[in-house]
């Protein structure tokens, strides 16, 4: 590859970024004409009324025909319908993307939407991505072992799984099972038994090793987790939940520990350090600085998770080290963690509130809508309430989603350990963290740029089917309803919407490419 | 690429090279991929678990006119017995009346369920292949001649990619369920899913298109029909056969969500995923109706996306199978061998004394 002037380089650039700008422009447009037609002749839109015995059936129609244009033959109709949604481009123009059968305006329509479905989709696949890659890195770095053939086998089950069987199932086991079982929190000892023998076996998977050291974690592992299931349940913290200050030493320590030692690398030092002081702080805010969380709204607590990053950064500095940059991103990754932590205690707290809430009657976990409607409570009681509602579907479309990553992850690091730079890296006796981390899973990435970026609009539309489950009014019902009433408006409004999506992040992954690869060169 | 070679103990006699001992004999592309797929063993297991589906899906209720071995047909209406409890035991064996239950109105589930799943796994191969053949003739044609046919085709392929699948789908699979049945369905899916299949044999003819045997193929006079067919066609067929297993197992998973949004296979017929959403209100009481197609939807496609696997796997020489098992164990038989050879070699030097004592 020969390195192009700067000026020439920019210039290729700007030419290549406006020759893919029309053309997704022609792409967006000349799909959307597909679309229009394909639902132009499914169906005939007057056929409920052309059944219907109401006396004023004709006039229904005719006010019909005016409001979708029937009169007009589809191709034009079509451009009629571009008219009006050209003028969401145009600045000052009043947006009009038509209206549904019943006179509603798609622009509206839209609005409320797209908020329910966007939140759906982002919970989930944020969540997909982060868990997906981790795990798809962890088994890729130990290919053929028992952690990769379960995982293995459990991302194509997940793939497998119809969307709507698991959101049925999970409506049924995940929603009324766990409600009932809140109503008398406390577990039986066959619960305990069974819960703490499957973990055993999870921690041996996940740890492996010589038998000795096998049969050690089982044992130590379904101990331990016995203990911690039988504690839970007799000191009624089902009921009660919160993480405490003691807890939040451990699991903050451990937390510490682990992000240090993937970011860092243990044996640096003032990294470790800064780490647990974000820990010590993190303490500090749940005991003393408790009543500072009471009035909270959602700005705060964005600004809250920021000054606890800007807090990691700084002690980082101060820590500084032989690499500082290391001991900021590890201190303020911890930070961060904790942080999220201490705002689950504070959620945690709120809970029996929530659970006794009138309006809640002892059922926290819902399966329709995305509200409780007319829900009194503070900023902690109103969250509780809206996570509540999105587990259920973020949690079905995440399995579905999970199991793609993870096999695109494995697949993508497998194929970069292989790679001559690595072995390179390790040749030259750099640790094996260091090789991971800076060398392999950097260049892992950069295929799984591309993969993410196609999946968002695929992603939209799965959202289509877990929102029908359970009863969100997102794109996805204005879509089905649509057409399922031969009504060519909302599908249109819902496709500009998925379209763009989909066509904007295309043209970002190719950006990405071209940026995260050197080797790939626009022309 | 030997990384497989054949034993020449494992050759028949009087053939040629066996004469020769300590010689290896390569295989051929295809006996590589054999070989490789029939040690996957996820793969295998996966492919005998599906033909047993398709044969209990076939042999049961029958197909077409010819009938099968299960007495209720899934249109008959037998009395409801024991409140259409599943009659299934496992220890002892045995199917009793009606082993996946009965609905509301006592239609057999079994029978049912069978019905459902060769009405699935039709449209899920009709889907399959219609989808490849479409792929394969836009991918080739666009990665072989380049020029403006590329760029009509491939704009194209963006068109059809940026519409959601499930739209063009549910559209069409709409219009499809009302003018006729299922194999309407199944074609009219194919219509929509190509383009992934078309992008990946594309990229595939534009890198084989520039290599030598091509242009040897070509100095030779070889038509262009005769390149495509003979010698590029050949060498893309890894990534065709994998992408089509995997198209099969998201075709079958489409056809589950549309039947759901009531937009698939229209009823008096029934496939797997209509069962489901047909049943999904009756779950606290008749939990049976929704469990057995479900787990039949999520057999098959976890067989399918299995052997699909073990197909990617068989078809990429950049796989190298390592397990720490399978290492130990060499390493273990080759220290048995080491000692071997010492304790002979020990002994060696005294008969090798002895024999040229005796010669001399």
């Amino acid at each position: 590859m020969d390195a192009h002037p700067p000026e020439g380089s920019s210039y290729a650039m700007t030419s290549y970024l406006l020759r893919r700008l029309l053309a997704s422009v022609l792409i967006l447009l000349g799909a959307s004409f597909i679309v229009y037609m394909l639902i132009a002749f499914s169906g005939d839109p007057l056929q409920e009324l052309r059944v219907s015995n109401r006396p004023n059936r004709e006039q229904l129609m005719q006010a019909r025909i005016d409001l979708l244009n029937l009169d007009v033959p589809p191709v034009l109709r079509y451009f009629v319908w571009l008219g009006g949604a050209a003028k969401c481009v145009v600045p000052f123009a009043q947006c009009d993307l038509g209206s549904s059968i019943q006179g509603q305006p798609v622009t509206a329509a839209l609005q409320s939407a797209i908020p329910s479905t966007l939140q759906l989709v982002t919970g989930a696949a944020v969540l997909a991505i982060t868990i997906g890659i981790a795990v798809g890195i962890v088994t890729a770095l130990r290919q053929y072992s028992a952690l990769d053939y379960s995982v293995t086998f459990i991302a194509f089950l997940f793939f497998s799984l119809p969307v709507f069987w698991v959101a049925v199932l999970l409506k049924e086991f995940g929603a009324i099972g766990f409600n009932d079982f809140l109503a008398d929190p406390r577990l039986s000892t066959q619960t305990i038994v069974v819960g703490a023998l499957a973990s055993g076996v999870i921690w041996t998977v996940i740890l492996s090793g010589s038998w000795l050291r096998r049969a050690i974690t089982f044992v130590s592992a379904t101990v331990v987790s016995a203990g911690i299931m039988y504690y839970l349940s007799a000191s009624d913290w089902f009921a009660y939940p919160g993480i405490g200050p003691v807890v939040l030493v451990v699991l903050g320590s451990g937390i510490a520990v682990g992000v240090t030692a993937i970011v860092a690398g243990l044996q640096n030092r003032p990294a470790l350090y800064a780490s647990l002081s974000m820990v010590v702080l993190g303490v500090l805010v749940m005991t003393v600085g408790a009543p500072l969380l009471n009035s909270m709204n959602i700005w705060l607590l964005i600004l809250y998770g920021a000054i606890a990053v800007g807090c990691g950064l700084l002690a980082g500095h101060l820590f500084g080290g032989y690499d500082p940059g290391q001991s900021r991103k590890a201190a303020a990754l911890t930070a961060f963690i904790v942080a999220i932590l201490v705002a689950l205690d504070r959620f945690m707290q709120a809970w029996p509130e929530y659970f006794n809430n009138s309006r809640v009657r002892g059922r926290p976990i819902s399966t329709i809508g995305a509200t409780t409607p007319n829900l009194v409570g503070d900023f902690w009681v109103h969250g509780i309430d809206k996570y509540g509602h999105l587990v259920l579907p973020t949690f079905a479309l995440l399995l579905i989603s999970l199991a793609s990553y993870t096999r695109y992850s494995r697949s993508s690091m497998l194929e970069v350990m292989e790679q001559d730079y690595v072995r390179t890296a390790r040749a030259k006796g750099l640790s094996e963290r260091v090789v991971v981390v800076r060398h392999a899973f950097r260049n892992a990435l950069i295929p799984l740029a591309t993969i993410v970026a196609f999946d968002i609009g695929g992603l939209i539309g799965g959202a289509v089917i877990t929102e029908n489950v359970f009863s969100i009014k997102g794109m996805g019902t204005l879509f089905i309803t649509g057409i399922k009433n031969v009504d060519p408006n909302p599908v249109m409004g819902v496709f500009v919407v998925v379209g763009i999506t989909a066509v904007t992040f295309n043209l970002l992954a190719d950006l990405a490419y071209s940026a995260l690869d050197p080797r790939v060169r626009v022309h | 690429m030997t990384t497989y070679l054949e034993n020449t103990a494992d050759l028949p006699p009087g053939d040629p090279e066996s004469e020769a001992p300590d010689t290896t004999r390569g295989l051929s592309q295809g006996r590589l991929v054999l070989k490789r797929f029939l040690g996957h063993r996820a793969a295998i297991v996966s492919l005998v678990a599906l033909v047993l589906i398709i044969l209990l899906a076939i042999s049961s209720i029958g197909i077409g006119p010819i009938s099968g071995w299960w007495k209720y047909s899934y249109t008959d209406i037998p009395t409801i017995a024991n409140g259409g409890r599943p009659t299934l035991q496992l220890f002892p064996f045995s199917l009793g009346e009606h082993p996946f239950g009965q609905d509301r109105v006592g239609r057999d589930s079994f029978a049912m369920t069978m019905r459902g799943t060769q009405i699935s796994l039709t449209i899920t191969v009709l889907v399959g292949f219609t989808a490849a053949f479409i792929g394969i003739v836009i991918g080739a044609l666009s990665g072989y001649f380049r020029g403006w046919l590329e760029s009509v085709l491939m704009r194209f392929t963006d068109m059809i990619i940026i519409i959601p699948i499930l739209i063009s789908a549910s559209v069409i699979a709409y219009k499809a369920g009302n003018i006729g049945g299922f194999w309407f369905l199944g074609l009219f899916l194919g219509l929509v899913s190509w383009t992934g299949m078309a992008r990946l044999v594309r990229g595939d003819f534009l890198t084989l298109r520039e290599r030598e045997f091509v242009d040897a193929a070509r100095l030779a006079g070889a038509s262009d029909a005769r390149i495509i067919f003979k010698h590029i066609l050949p060498n893309a067929i890894g990534v065709i056969t994998v992408n089509t297993t995997l198209l099969m197992s998201s075709a079958i998973l489409l056809e589950t969500a549309l039947s759901y949004l009531g937009l698939g296979v229209q009823p008096p017929d029934t496939s797997l995923g209509r069962l489901i959403s047909d049943n999904q209100a009756a779950f606290t009481t008749r939990p049976w109706l929704f469990w057995w197609p479900g787990l039949f939807i999520v057999a098959i496609c976890l067989c399918i996306n299995f052997v699909g696997d073990g197909l990617r796997d068989a078809f990429d020489p950049r796989q190298k199978k390592f397990s720490v098992r399978q290492m130990n164990r060499a390493s273990r038989a080759e220290a048995r061998a080491i000692r071997k050879a010492q304790a002979s070699a020990s002994q060696a030097p005294e008969a090798d004394d002895a024999g040229s004592g005796g010669g001399a």
